[in-house]
């Protein structure tokens, strides 16, 4: 009886837990609220079968425990029921997955009119580049990696001339433009993570990997690293911060470009040379 | 002159293989220590498992002290949080939980239960567990090797696994890589057995279809890890030659802390591949056994035949099969190519069909039945709740889009700790409480073992049931610390410290079961033959504990299926599988 009460007690317990948890996710900022729908059609889904399963387990303890002189009912099989409850798992579970894929379907087909932005992580921080007026990304190599070029871009690729670099600093995107983030590292995998975009992919040195969103909604967001990157992954931190067009405009006017960058630098290292002589 | 027995025996094949010399030992060393017996080894394989998992539970307990209360146990930094999360992994995955489910209730349990009088190759069954022994203890020296054990994470991903930017990279790393390349060899050498054995070793009448559940998922799980092993087996030693060597098998061109690094060409995604074509069927290879195990503890303590017994057979083999196809799962965010998640979506969902036969069998087995609330049976029922919760949030990761924003969050870890740590380690228990008489010839102590199971149950369940909503909310795992998070509200931190005082209280528990496990060895009641009145030939036995050889002078003769309980017109509530058919008993009686 005690036992029955408890197995019961149990469902019920984490059914309100679910209900009443303070604990939920961030408001979404992307257009992967599809995402979101899906995950609370899947709750209700298991929830309802774990609630059923767990509430019969209870009553069956509760009106079929052992008592001087019962005997077990001799059963192997139904095949009536076995079938239909095969049947009712099976769709359940398409339920879930058509859905599930057609979402997919839109995750992995980017639009034509998106921005690419690239992201590039290497232990243990953030770098942002962003297409110049020629609205195309130059190429790059970890091989290209040195103090003058920290991204490793190629510098003889004329793309690349007026690629706007962010380095150490926050990314900032318009609202309302699809972008599509191109993700690289040049040491160990990281994963570009912020919770209110919903959207993710691990960065893989050696390949350039992809996700796709839509901002919706202007404001700060933080940038964890979600894929372990060694001991200083949780440190991990960047912001992205979503703006109305103009004033994204008016921020990406003050950055630097890749051919500005390593002209500085040429000179910096130029004067230091004539400096110390 | 007719006797029942010769009477039952016409139309029974003859034995298809001879009885076999069985090695005697001649000493006490090769009786106990470097014994060839398949109990002796499996209670060798138990207590080792055993003690290295109460290495993992403290260093669950650390983890849990720094999660809990970040910033006040100076003793630990983000250096050691990485190691301690490494180590409990890989040692509850490996050490604890294959060696245990395999190496100690497949050593015990395959013989006994199909009749044999032991595994088909002793020897090598011996150097199986020493050669486990050894990686085990290869592993625990990694905690004294300069710059400590690898805190890679259990996954061992590429590049960082090797680079200096992860712990334990000097040594750490070599010794793991070694431990579990000795642990798969190991593992083969017993691997092979447990499947000849039951293939090639059942007594007269133990037709496959009759072989108990727990059979057929240890030897289920035990084909399915000697092809999955393998892919561990190349992706370790690849992986030592790029340590080692400078090769780059999973090592592309890269800049390390400012330092362009020799290596170029290699790919860290082909690793994981390799590592989750292991490492999914692994969460198979510790789920059947467990499936197998409970099925029995449901049915004998409920005194009803498991429900459907071919369906149960069918899932286990179709699970086994279908768990080959799935393991990009892992991978859905690994940068991949993401068109390969509409296939990986689908074989996933589909692999919960035959799961959820396999639970509503379990619960309609307790319908109408007559349940013992042993403490067997209360692990058994345990079991299904954490199960079920822990398999319906894997309907979550497995479709390919719901897992991208709960990836690499704590709502991951909530998911395969309920599934694969909580939900077997309660049949572990189960398990133990219930063979624990055939093995000692004592009973464990009831209210102990009580006490043991509501702590433990719900414990774990209010530290990991909590756990998803953090990773809902978007907390990833393997930090440290969370620190100042915008969006990580300061209710999630009092969450977090009050999971941790949870889990430390399920750890002191197993003290009690500690406890328990050597106070009944020499003052537990004693249990007879046959204690709970199972049907299973490992209770047949003419000696409890059962003899070298197990059987006495005659192999016995199985006429009936496993699940024989509370048979109408039976005069007792159960048949043993040896026991002849008699004139009386109905006719289409299940066999």
């Amino acid at each position: 009886m005690a036992v029955a009460i408890i197995i019961l007690l149990v469902a019920v317990a984490s059914v309100l837990f679910h209900l009443f948890s303070p604990w939920w996710w961030t408001p979404i900022a992307s257009n992967w609220r599809y995402i979101d729908d899906t995950i609370t059609m899947t709750f209700w889904i298991t929830g309802a079968v774990f609630f059923a399963v767990v509430a019969f387990m209870a009553y069956c303890v509760f009106r079929f425990h052992h008592k001087e002189g019962r005997r077990a009912d001799y059963e192997p099989e139904n095949k009536r029921l076995e079938s239909w409850l095969t049947i009712g798992t099976a769709v359940g579970v398409g339920a879930m997955l058509a859905p599930g894929l057609l979402v997919w379907h839109q995750f992995v087909t980017v639009p034509a009119d998106a921005t690419e932005v690239e992201v590039m992580g290497q232990q243990w921080r953030w770098s942002y580049r962003l297409p110049g007026k020629d609205g195309r990304l130059g190429t790059s190599d970890a091989r290209n990696v040195s103090s003058d070029n920290p991204m490793g871009l190629n510098p003889k690729d004329s793309n690349g001339q007026d690629d706007v670099i962010i380095e150490s600093d926050d990314l900032h995107l318009p609202v309302g433009k699809p972008v599509k983030v191109l993700l690289r590292s040049i040491d160990v995998l990281h994963d570009f993570y912020v919770p209110e975009f919903r959207a993710k992919m691990d960065m893989v040195p050696g390949s350039v990997t992809y996700f796709w969103f839509t901002p919706t909604r202007t404001g700060t967001f933080e940038v964890l690293c979600a894929e372990l990157c060694g001991v200083a992954h949780a440190q991990m931190r960047s912001k992205v911060i979503v703006q109305e067009e103009k004033d994204y405009h008016a921020w990406l006017g003050q950055q630097q470009t890749f051919a500005e960058l390593l002209d500085q630098r040429r000179l910096a290292k130029a004067s230091y040379t004539i400096g110390s002589e | 002159m007719v006797d029942v027995h010769s009477d039952v025996l016409i139309g029974m094949p003859p034995a298809e293989v001879g009885e076999v010399d069985l090695y005697h030992p001649r000493s006490w060393w090769t009786k106990y220590v470097f014994s060839q017996d398949a109990k002796i080894i499996a209670v060798q394989y138990s207590v080792t498992a055993m003690a290295i998992g109460m290495v993992a539970l403290v260093l669950s307990w650390l983890m849990r002290l720094q999660l809990g209360f970040p910033g006040v146990f100076s003793f630990i930094d983000a250096n050691q949080y990485l190691q301690f999360i490494t180590m409990h992994g890989m040692i509850m995955v490996i050490y604890l939980l294959t060696a245990l489910f395999l190496g100690g209730f497949g050593n015990y349990l395959i013989p006994l239960m199909v009749g044999a009088r032991d595994m088909v190759f002793p020897y090598a069954n011996m150097l199986s567990y020493w050669i486990y022994l050894l990686a085990v203890l290869v592993l625990v020296a990694t905690f004294f090797v300069p710059g400590g054990p690898t805190g890679a994470g259990w996954t061992l991903y590429p590049p960082q696994s090797v680079l200096s930017g992860t712990p334990g990279q000097e040594a750490g790393i070599v010794l793991m890589l070694l431990s579990l390349i000795l642990f798969i060899i190991g593992f083969t050498m017993g691997g092979l057995n447990y499947v000849v054995t039951v293939l090639q070793a059942r007594t007269r009448g133990m037709t496959l279809m009759r072989m108990p559940l727990t059979v057929w998922g240890i030897f289920t799980a035990t084909v399915m890890a000697l092809l999955a092993f393998p892919a561990l087996f190349v992706a370790a030693v690849m992986m030592l030659f790029d340590r080692l060597l400078g090769t780059s098998f999973f090592m592309p061109s890269l800049v390390e802390m400012g330092q362009q690094m020799k290596y170029g060409g290699g790919s860290p995604l082909l690793f994981q591949h390799l590592f989750w074509f292991f490492g999914h069927p692994e969460v198979y290879i510790v789920a059947l056994p467990a499936f197998g195990i409970v099925s029995d503890l449901i049915s004998t303590h409920a005194r009803k035949n498991i429900f459907g017994y071919r369906m149960m057979v069918w899932a286990i083999v179709g699970i086994g099969a279908l768990s080959f196809v799935v393991w990009a799962h892992h991978m859905y965010v690994s940068g991949m190519n993401p068109k390969f998640g509409f296939f990986f979506a689908t074989t996933t969902l589909i692999i919960a069909v035959p799961t959820a036969i396999k639970v509503y069998n379990w619960v309609l087995t307790l319908w109408r039945g007559d349940i013992h609330l042993t403490t067997p049976m209360l692990f058994a029922l345990a079991f299904i709740i954490t199960f079920v919760n822990g398999g319906l949030t894997g309907l979550f990761l497995g479709n390919v889009v719901v897992d991208v924003p709960l990836s690499d969050t704590m709502f991951v870890v909530a998911h395969f700790h309920m599934v694969m740590g909580v939900a077997p380690i309660m049949v572990v228990f189960g398990a133990i409480y219930h063979w624990y008489p055939k093995v000692t010839g004592r009973m464990l102590d009831e209210t102990l073992g009580r006490i043991h199971f509501w702590v433990t149950f719900l414990g774990a369940y209010a530290v990991f049931f909590p756990m998803h909503y953090l990773g809902l909310l978007g907390m990833p795992r393997r930090y440290h610390d969370i620190g100042e998070t915008a969006f990580i509200p300061a209710s999630a931190h009092d969450l977090n410290a009050f999971m941790s005082v949870a889990a430390l209280v399920v750890g002191a528990a197993q003290l009690v079961f500690v406890f328990n496990l050597i106070w009944s060895l020499s003052r537990g009641k004693e249990a007879g033959g046959n204690p709970w009145g199972a049907t299973t030939l490992e209770w047949q036995t003419p000696e409890t504990p059962p003899a070298h050889g197990n059987w006495g002078k005659e192999l016995p003769v199985v006429y009936r299926w496993a699940y024989d309980y509370s048979v109408p017109g039976a005069i007792r509530d159960f048949i043993p599988q040896n026991e002849p058919p008699n004139r009386f008993e109905p006719q289409g009686a299940h066999s």
